[in-house]
């Protein structure tokens, strides 16, 4: 069920001869008996956005920590910015910035010398560091905030002063990890503009989200992980389209009225005995909608209420892998011991 | 630059967080540094009297206070160690790590800065030390040869030390597991020459650790050098236990930053 297809995305910058900011094949990593990731390919090119979407305990988190070279991988070729991450892996940190999933920022240094700590490693002389920590304060609305300590920053700005952090050495290629996890709706809304304007101004991205809508705001490729494999590739509009269409949600007030229904439509609808529901194909247009309002009415079933689903990635999740996102048991526990390994 | 150069860069940039740590947040710094004048205040005020009818002419030299200083500049060394471990560890459980990590820069550096700020404020506490000591009594027979010796004795001794820790808060999972393993150096200068001379030990066991524990000689040396009481081989031992010290730290230490979590 793996789509493969030339990247054609309207986001798409990268010139065919552009070389691949990452290239991988047949990556693997087990921690014990547990294989977290099973024989991964990752293509992604220069000046794209490419998100890696997928369940906790997916593996998105140990592929990230493997590019950037926290960890090694037990298996597979991997070229990242051009060098190979077995061999080179110092030449792989000079080119990338990584934010990871826990803030990576010293919350007892004040924003801005946070950004001169990274100035400083950066080999940047006083007058350049003082003048690229301004730049990035303002840049990331943290100017105000820039002469109190990180430990008194909200989430969404120690996220911020976090990728600002990452950004310091102008990365040609930025590593994601969950950018927008725990963060509030705004603060949310505010890194995706960010993280577009990032990558308008040429900075490859590599994120990882749980949130299929991120990936479909923002990516120009998607990935889907689950249990350690890719399990589709593709633009979004690609991924959407792997679901025929979207459906009608109907529920009921009585289990009575929802075996009427049930019988009337057949095996193509799903039905819930729990939530009362029954979900039915359907392409959301208003002339089968009032046919299925028609037919519904006609044999007397009383609904509660209706609600027409488009089709988004949270179907073609469910199309791809078969199951739901966050429902899986094997899921969780992976999931715990991934974060132990952090 | 030369990789050399950076990594001497590096460790100054780790070196300059150190410090901005010790200053914003001081009090690990103060309480670490309080212990050892409340030893001093406590042994050579409250004990004393008692320890000095006890030893008689055993503790060599004319007053106790002259017999404990080195023993608890010693202490001090111990327990800034202490404060190392507990530093170390905290910084090991927040993410900034993980992005030293993943950045091209000397992977020694973010420990030998945390080992210059270490010995750096622990030197200030020793120098603090002695001067409480000086007030309360404390007289030394050292020329300025014997106060550099003494202090190159001190400084190898908390570079000893410092690595040691270090690695013991890299090899805790929490900091009140850095603790507790960095109590060992910081309590072992009891069962040794510090109080009394370790040939006055009664039990047979605690008087042949008190021996040739490493902290007696080190103890002995410093006493030597700051009281004119005689040195012999502990000079010897004291710089061979402070090398030996340091390369099984520094080298524990490289190789626990280097693991790749979970080991």
């Amino acid at each position: 069920m793996t789509i493969h297809k030339a990247p054609t995305g309207p986001g798409h910058k990268a010139s065919p001869a552009a070389r691949p900011a990452i290239a991988a094949s047949g990556l693997r990593k087990s921690f014990g008996d547990h294989l977290v990731l099973d024989g991964i390919d990752l293509d992604v090119a220069e000046g794209t956005i490419f998100a890696l979407l997928g369940p906790n305990g997916s593996g998105k988190t140990t592929t990230v920590r493997i590019l950037s070279t926290l960890i090694t991988a037990d298996a597979g070729a991997v070229k990242v910015a051009g060098h190979d991450l077995a061999a080179e892996p110092g030449k792989v940190r000079a080119a990338i910035g990584v934010t990871g999933q826990f803030s990576a920022v010293d919350g007892y240094l004040t924003g801005e010398e946070n950004l001169l700590l990274m100035a400083d490693l950066h080999h940047l002389s006083r007058a350049q560091g003082k003048r690229r920590a301004a730049e990035l304060l303002d840049q990331f609305d943290l100017a105000e905030a820039g002469k109190k300590i990180a430990l008194t920053y909200s989430g969404g700005m120690r996220r911020r002063l976090d990728l600002a952090m990452t950004l310091v050495g102008n990365p040609r290629l930025i590593f994601l990890d969950e950018p927008t996890a725990g963060l509030d709706p705004r603060s949310r809304r505010t890194m995706w503009e960010i993280i577009a304007g990032l990558a308008a101004s040429g900075v490859t991205i590599f994120l990882t989200t749980q949130y299929l809508e991120e990936a479909d705001q923002l990516a120009d490729q998607i990935a889907v992980l689950d249990h350690g494999q890719l399990v589709a590739q593709g633009t979004a509009d690609e991924l959407k389209r792997l679901i025929a269409g979207g459906h009608v949600l109907l529920r009921f007030g009585a289990e009575s009225a929802l075996d009427q229904a049930a019988a009337l439509f057949g095996s193509a609808a799903a039905r819930d005995d729990e939530a009362l529901t029954l979900q039915i194909p359907s392409d959301g247009g208003v002339r089968s909608l009032k046919e299925l309002l028609d037919l519904l009415d006609s044999r007397a079933i009383a609904v509660e209420t209706l609600t027409v689903h488009t089709p988004d990635l949270d179907d073609v999740f469910l199309a791809i892998t078969g199951h739901d996102r966050e429902t899986d048991q094997d899921q969780v526990s992976a999931q715990s011991l991934e974060s132990s390994e952090l | 630059m030369s990789t050399l150069t950076y990594a001497v860069r590096d460790s100054a940039t780790m070196f300059r967080r150190d410090l901005k740590h010790a200053q914003r947040f001081p009090m690990l710094t103060v309480s670490s540094l309080l212990l050892p004048i409340l030893l001093l205040l406590l042994f050579e005020g409250v004990f004393g009297r008692a320890l000095r009818i006890g030893l008689g002419s055993a503790a060599g030299s004319a007053s106790y206070i002259d017999f404990l200083t080195p023993g608890i500049l010693v202490m001090t060394a111990g327990f800034s160690a202490e404060t190392t471990a507990i530093a170390v560890c905290n910084d090991m459980t927040e993410g900034i790590i993980a992005r030293f990590r993943t950045m091209a820069i000397s992977r020694a550096s973010v420990l030998t800065g945390q080992v210059i700020g270490s010995t750096t404020r622990t030197l200030i506490s020793g120098i603090l030390v002695v001067g409480v000591a000086m007030l309360i009594g404390f007289r030394s027979t050292a020329g300025p040869t014997e106060w550099v010796a003494a202090a190159g004795v001190f400084i190898m001794l908390t570079i000893a030390l410092t690595w040691l820790t270090v690695a013991f808060g890299l090899l805790a999972k929490t900091p009140a597991g850095a603790n507790s393993l960095a109590l060992i150096p910081a309590f072992l200068p009891f069962i040794s020459s510090a109080f009394i001379p370790s040939g006055s030990i009664a039990s047979g066991g605690t008087r042949w650790f008190a021996a040739n524990e490493p902290f007696t000689p080190i103890i002995n040396t410093l006493r030597g050098l700051l009281t004119g009481t005689p040195i012999g081989h502990a000079g010897l031992w004291a710089v061979g236990w402070c090398v030996a010290l340091t390369a099984i730290g520094y080298l524990w230490a490289r190789s626990l930053y280097s693991r790749t979590r979970p080991a």
